[in-house]
């Protein structure tokens, strides 16, 4: 057993690196407050690694468990352990938050301390969400990430950065109250504990977990999001600066997902059962019509934001159909999703710090001037719309897979997303890289340099390795997600 | 009747505190304008002197003086303890504020201290009438400091709201106690929940008479509908003294509700008599106090129909009739105070001579100006609006577990949708705050005590909220030991 307590350190080394970086002020010391948070961010990530080296991916149930009385008037405690589909997100997480430091190094000029303390803020946070065992302190987490997104959107964003971020800020926390009741509920009905195992244990009449799923499903599906509860991502995706969107996209909306299967199966097993009709319409709702809304937009942070959408579709799709295959084609989805949409985003703000233009209809023949970055975009465009050998078209497939063993017009509906995503995503890219050059503006682009290669070609890297070998990937998945299913398939009804 | 030494034990407190004011008050006679920081150190003294016999004196059990007019329990040193602690900072955070508008003097100080004595006289009563004394020595007191400022037309119409209000509130309590007395034939507090259990009071009357005691308690609150004067008064008074109204006396109203509600008329079927009463006016106050603050352009008027929702909060805790929802109750007028006191304390800081930095305009890119007063500010908002990992979050928590544990799941989220219309307005100060560009460039000063001491206090937020437990455990402790 190992005895230093790892998760604490993967959720508090980066906020109090955040705290320093805050420390540091006014602009005057922007240098320094870059360099601490770079040094943050990689210390966070470093102090992730030997999460993987310690990890038994045989081992049932939670690893580098650790637990202390956190608020005993309440038995709440500050509970953290891991499984498989935690390690992936919080490694991911890790590795996100340098990129984003990375991408923000140069763009953001003003408060530029505040700029990187939210960002390493918000990454801690996240960790705790994926790393907590108790229901309060997930919860802690989960709506404490909302205070440096809300001022990440607000500050730094775009024109209509104030609309979007108090949308987002009120369209989540909306779900998350709701969700707040459910857990008292239940804290009730478990006779005074919030932690996450002995709410899986207990029994619930059929009444009760309609009611508390619905709950969760609220808050969940917020963050996921869900068609109709989507409209706040786009107007946040197009207003938050590159490093927001990218956080958004590659970790917040991995949030709601990690729920699902925290929370609302194993809780709610026979309401999950019950209400799986209803998700999956959801769901193949926003694949095939986020899809299609995808395709004509105009701003191609916007059609991002939308593919997001569809995607994440995928997600919950393979979570509700009850099957092996189906739940790790959406945990690795996820992933996936983190990798590409990211990557995307961060090609996004490769040419809007150029150009400052997001408008597909303002570019034109990039590839003539930034070849090197033009086939970049390339692969992350592919791997956006599902090509095989791409970390996109893993997940999807094993998910497609999955649907067509329950339900041929599932899969059917499912699939159409290989050729939606292909169009929108594709047809975008032909726009914007090809042709001849459409404006003066594009003709005197610059190529990328070594720092924004730097960060492609590491995800360049990693959409490959997830494509060509998602082995490794699938192998820490194994046990938690046969776990998961052996739980939710037994009743809970009393 | 004779008195004995061990009558005099519990209220040394309030002993000290009245000889120190009668000395304050002579004393500055004697002082010059120039040496009135001598009154103020005085003061803090006194307090601070308080809270050491306070402090000293505490027992972990009940103790009665005066042949029972008063009570020395955990409660009420926690609650005194607590409403020193406000004072204290109120007089730091308000000294520059009052010496700028000439209320740097001695009735400045002995009128906050009087009222402080109120307070603890509200807190400790175990009598109808000790309670109605405290509350008229608090409530007069407080008239004369909202119209402090003689010149302020704003200043002396609220002191007139005010008063008249409140003395139409007193008239009602007065005339529920007496329907009280009528229907059980006792004053004392623990006596008349004896006759109520004993079945020896008229019930008719008893309940007539409770509506008319939650009608006075719904003014002092400032619960809806008894809400008309808050706004007002928090608009017109100095904003010093909006601080003091919104704070301490919070404090000492949440004794005055659980001393009347809770240990006289707590028989379980009168307490499902005020229930009722509570729920309307819980409901009422969390819609009107939320949605009315959202189209407010002053700051101090939203604060105060904030205040009129978070009085909400509280009555919720209060009806859910467990130990454990008056503790949570507690923790959460607690926490109430210190985050009032922050912000409070933010607008005092901003303010200057001749400029009130009481509109939300005077809030735009505050971020600007002084981020670390502007972060403060963020903490303190995220914390009334109740979102983790503020202390805030936790007050709402504690209050919906004990609503929830009540069996009145529907009014915990009937609240909870109620907070996140809360949300929009809280938000709205940290979006001025944080994404505007500032309309006013001039330097902000501040004394650095009162600085530092707003520092701790808006850190506070933060880091109670971190680890909340042990207050939680001393509003529970204190609450399992009082009743």
């Amino acid at each position: 057993m190992n005895s230093t307590p790892l998760l604490t350190l993967v959720i508090w080394v980066p906020i109090l690196a955040g705290a320093l970086v805050l420390a540091t002020g006014s602009d005057r010391n922007a240098g320094l407050a870059r360099t601490i948070a770079l040094i943050g961010a990689l210390a966070g990530f470093a102090v992730s690694l030997p999460l993987i080296a310690g990890f038994d991916p045989t081992a049932h149930g939670m690893q580098f468990v650790e637990s202390t009385p956190w608020i005993p008037r309440y038995n709440i405690q500050y509970a953290l352990g891991i499984d498989g589909i935690s390690l992936l997100l919080i490694l991911l997480n890790s590795f996100t938050t340098i990129l984003v430091v990375i991408a923000g190094w140069k763009v953001i000029e003003s408060r530029v301390a505040q700029y990187m303390a939210a960002f390493l803020v918000m990454s801690g946070l996240m960790n705790g969400v994926f790393a907590a065992l108790d229901a309060m302190l997930f919860y802690v987490f989960f709506e404490a990430t909302l205070i440096p997104m809300f001022i990440i959107i607000g500050v730094w964003g775009g024109p209509n950065r104030i609309y979007a971020s108090v949308k987002f800020f009120l369209y989540t926390l909306l779900g998350s109250l709701l969700m707040l009741v459910a857990l008292l509920y239940l804290y009730q009905a478990s006779g005074g504990s919030f932690a996450l195992a002995d709410l899986h244990k207990l029994p619930l009449p059929m009444t009760t977990q309609v009611m508390v799923f619905v709950a969760f499903l609220v808050a969940f599906a917020v963050k996921v999001p869900m068609w109709p509860v989507h409209t706040w991502l786009p107007d946040a995706h197009v207003e938050a600066p590159t490093g927001g969107s990218v956080v958004l996209a590659a970790i917040a909306l991995k949030l709601g997902g990690y729920g699902f299967l925290r929370f609302s199966l194993p809780i709610a097993p026979d309401a999950s059962h019950a209400l799986s009709g209803l998700m999956i319409a959801l769901s193949l709702i926003a694949v095939v019509y986020i899809g299609l809304v995808a395709l004509v937009q105009t701003d191609m942070k916007k059609l991002i934001a939308y593919s997001s959408i569809s995607h994440m579709g995928f997600v919950t799709l393979g979570m509700f159909l009850f099957d092996r295959l189906g739940v790790q084609g959406a945990v690795i989805q996820m992933i996936s999703h983190g990798f590409v949409s990211g990557a995307l985003f961060l090609c996004v703000g490769v040419m809007y710090d150029r150009l400052h233009s997001r408008q597909i209809a303002d570019y034109g023949g990039v590839v003539n001037r930034m070849p090197v970055f033009a086939a970049f975009f390339m692969l992350f465009a592919m791997a956006n719309a599902g090509l095989p050998g791409t970390s996109g078209f893993v997940g999807e497939f094993m998910v497609i897979m999955s649907a067509t063993k329950v339900n041929f017009w599932f899969a059917f509906a499912a699939a159409t997303t290989l050729i939606f995503g292909a169009a929108y995503t594709l047809w975008m890219y032909k726009r914007v890289v090809f042709g001849a050059i459409a404006n003066p503006k594009v003709a005197e682009l610059d190529d990328i340099e070594a720092r924004e290669w730097l960060f492609l070609a590491v995800l360049a890297l990693l959409v490959l390795w997830m494509g060509l070998h998602p082995a490794p990937f699938n192998e820490v998945l194994e046990v938690p997600v046969a776990d998961l299913l052996e739980h939710v398939a037994k009743s809970k009804l009393p | 009747m004779t008195l004995t030494s061990a009558d005099f034990l519990p209220v040394w407190p309030e002993v000290l505190m009245l000889s120190m004011v009668c000395v304050i008050l002579v004393a500055d006679l004697f002082l010059k304008d120039s040496q009135r920081v001598g009154t103020y150190a005085l003061s803090l003294l006194t307090l601070a002197g308080c809270a050491v016999v306070t402090a000293v004196s505490s027992r972990p059990d009940v103790t009665f003086a005066f042949r029972g007019m008063f009570v020395d329990d955990p409660m009420s040193d926690a609650l005194k303890l607590m409403v020193y602690g406000v004072v204290a900072a109120m007089l730091v955070y308000s000294r520059s504020y009052v010496a700028a508008r000439g209320m740097y003097r001695g009735e400045f100080f002995t009128l906050v201290l009087f009222a402080t004595l109120g307070m603890m006289v509200m807190i400790s009563a175990n009598h109808f009438l000790t309670l109605y004394l405290g509350l008229e020595l608090l409530s007069l007191s407080m008239y004369a400091l909202v119209a402090l400022q003689r010149d302020s037309a704003a200043s002396t119409e609220a002191a007139m709201k005010y008063f008249v209000l409140g003395a139409l509130a007193s008239g009602m309590l007065l005339y529920g106690i007496s329907m009280v007395y009528g229907a059980t034939g006792a004053l004392q507090i623990p006596e008349v929940a004896a006759r109520i259990t004993a079945g020896k009071a008229n019930m008719t009357i008893l309940v007539l008479g409770v509506v008319f005691i939650v009608a006075g308690l719904g003014f002092k609150l400032g619960a809806v509908p008894f809400h008309m004067w808050v706004p007002d008064v928090y608009h017109g008074a100095p904003t010093a003294v909006a601080l003091l109204i919104s704070t301490a006396p919070k404090l000492a109203a949440f004794a005055f509700v659980i001393r009347i509600l809770v240990e006289a008329l707590g028989h379980p079927a009168v307490l499902a008599e005020w229930r009722q009463m509570l729920i309307l006016l819980a409901i009422a106050s969390m819609a009107l106090g939320n949605i009315t603050a959202i189209a407010q352009t002053n700051l101090k008027r939203m604060l105060a129909y904030s205040t009129i929702s978070h009085m909400g909060f509280l009555l919720l805790g209060i009806l859910s009739g467990t130990v454990n929802g008056y503790s949570a109750a507690m923790f959460y007028v607690a926490v109430y105070a210190v985050m009032g006191l922050g912000t409070f304390g933010v607008i005092l800081a901003l303010s200057r001579e001749g400029f009130e930095a009481d509109t939300l305009e005077d809030f735009k890119g505050l971020n600007r100006r002084s981020p670390w007063l502007a972060f403060l500010m963020l903490l303190l908002m995220f914390s009334m609006a109740g979102v983790p990992p503020t202390v805030g979050f936790y007050a709402k928590l504690s209050v919906l577990e004990a609503v929830v544990d009540a069996g009145y799941t529907w009014l915990a989220i009937v609240a909870v949708a109620f907070s996140l219309i809360g949300a929009f307005y809280y938000l709205r100060l940290v979006r001025l705050m944080y994404f505007d560009e500032p309309t006013d460039t001039r330097p902000i000063h501040s004394d650095g005590v009162a600085r530092l001491l707003l520092s701790a206090n808006g850190l506070a937020a933060l880091v109670v909220g971190i680890v909340p437990g042990w207050l939680m455990a001393v509003c529970q402790r204190a609450m399992q030991a009082s009743l």
